[in-house]
């Protein structure tokens, strides 16, 4: 499979999400549902990925999605496509909402975390398109494992680079160091960016 | 501000919300300075995107309804620049990267400087000092936004600075990060080169680095910083520090 599939060529094809973005802005429900039927399900999936908990991801999906509504003005179309942009304000919020959890259970969630590394095959569980999980599958392998376990460590689970450091027992510099290369292979791996 | 001895490094845990509070605020102000910061976090944000969206689950049949009758009470933000200063379409996006870039870091820091302040509840001497902060990061957003607007970079020391201008607006702004604190009495006081003759254009404030020159590009051909006694001089009375070419 050498096929490198940019996120600017879709997948998502169908509705124009920068136009429909742009007509949300003035306060058109009707491009705002077609909005939400384009994300929605992306944005709940990573959202459930991350928190684990139905009620709780229903909820964080919903707020996602009112501030969708609240801040299209905001959206840069030069700056990237709208989908890594809804879901970068997913992945924030759902992040923000298992920390306040864990400020609550914090031991517990460590010691769980500590027996339940994500194996990066886990990733790909529940995915709809074949095509897609196999890339994300096939880029995430040409991670070593340390870059791959601080990359998704951070993402899946909402641990800060400090967690992620002492769950794998590995200084923060280093940390720190292998979720930038783990990205950028990522990045490269999955032809994303210029 | 330098929190972290190398800040570019923070990339990865940035983008992947891996950085604890403290050290979020100081990366997004280094990455409000570094045009190149911000270009790597969006290519990492749009890699996890694709993550993220190999995940995608099936919606709860009630949830988009939900949505829809809620938003009628969700007051939508306004764009960030009027419809004046609207960019022309989407010529040149290459050309525009960084300076759009800049424009949503310092968007981003102007949102945060408002919740820092929330929190912390400060007394209204920080208010109001944030407040003039959001004006002059408002007039330096929107000067990013000048179709014709460009930008310089240069490294001295800690320091980083970049000067965005616009000649259609004669406007330019000074944007600086680790810029050595200066001893009582002491200010750094930007200038326009008049091709070698030094024109004052404004003191940069001291808890924050960032300018919006006072008066007109008028054909400058640079912009300096130079160290000054509190108040400004009317010319440089040493070396320029950094010397900036608007071309």
């Amino acid at each position: 499979m050498n096929a490198v599939v940019h996120l600017s060529a879709p997948r998502f094809r169908g509705p124009d999400l920068k136009e429909l973005v742009a007509k949300t802005a003035f306060g058109d429900q009707e491009a705002f549902s077609g909005l939400y039927d384009a994300v929605v399900g992306p944005v709940l999936g990573l959202v459930r990925r991350v928190l684990r908990d139905p009620a709780q991801s229903e909820e964080v999906t919903q707020e996602v999605m009112f501030e969708l509504w609240r801040t299209a003005a905001r959206y840069e179309p030069q700056r990237g496509e709208v989908l890594p942009w809804v879901l970068t304000m997913a992945h924030r919020r759902a992040v923000d909402r298992v920390r306040a959890a864990q400020a609550a259970a914090d031991r517990d969630q460590k010691a769980a975390a500590r027996s339940h590394v994500p194996a990066f095959d886990e990733v790909a569980e529940q995915v709809e398109n074949r095509l897609e999980r196999e890339q994300v599958r096939r880029c995430l392998q040409s991670l070593t494992e340390l870059q791959r376990e601080s990359v998704t460590l951070a993402y899946y689970r909402g641990y800060t680079y400090p967690e992620v450091a002492e769950l794998l027992g590995t200084p923060l510099g280093t940390v720190k160091t292998r979720m930038r290369d783990g990205l950028i292979r990522l990045r490269d791996c999955l032809g994303v960016g210029s | 501000m330098n929190a972290a001895p190398d800040p570019h490094t923070l990339t990865g845990a940035y983008a992947t919300h891996a950085l604890p509070e403290e050290e979020r605020l100081a990366f997004e102000q280094h990455l409000a300075q570094c045009p190149a910061c911000a270009q790597e976090v969006a290519e990492f944000e749009a890699a996890l995107a694709r993550l993220g969206a190999a995940e995608s689950g099936r919606p709860p049949s009630g949830l988009k309804a939900a949505v829809m009758a809620g938003i009628g009470d969700v007051r939508q933000l306004p764009p960030l620049t009027g419809p004046a200063e609207r960019r022309r379409g989407t010529s040149r996006p290459a050309r525009q990267w960084p300076k759009l870039a800049l424009a949503a870091c310092l968007a981003l820091a102007t949102g945060l400087g408002a919740v820092a302040v929330q929190q912390h509840d400060q007394a209204q001497r920080a208010r109001s000092q944030a407040s003039s902060l959001r004006e002059e990061q408002a007039a330096v957003t929107s000067l990013l936004t000048a179709p014709d607007a460009r930008t310089t970079t240069t490294a001295s020391g800690p320091a980083v600075a970049t000067v965005v201008w616009s000649a259609d607006r004669g406007q330019a702004a000074f944007l600086a990060s680790g810029m050595p604190a200066l001893p009582q009495g002491r200010t750094y006081e930007l200038w326009f080169n008049d091709s070698g003759t030094m024109r004052p254009a404004g003191l940069l404030p001291a808890d924050h680095g960032q300018l919006l020159l006072t008066g007109n590009i008028n054909g400058a051909v640079g912009v300096g910083v130079t160290q000054e006694p509190s108040g400004g001089s009317a010319h440089p009375t040493g070396q320029p520090l950094m010397l900036l070419p608007l071309t």
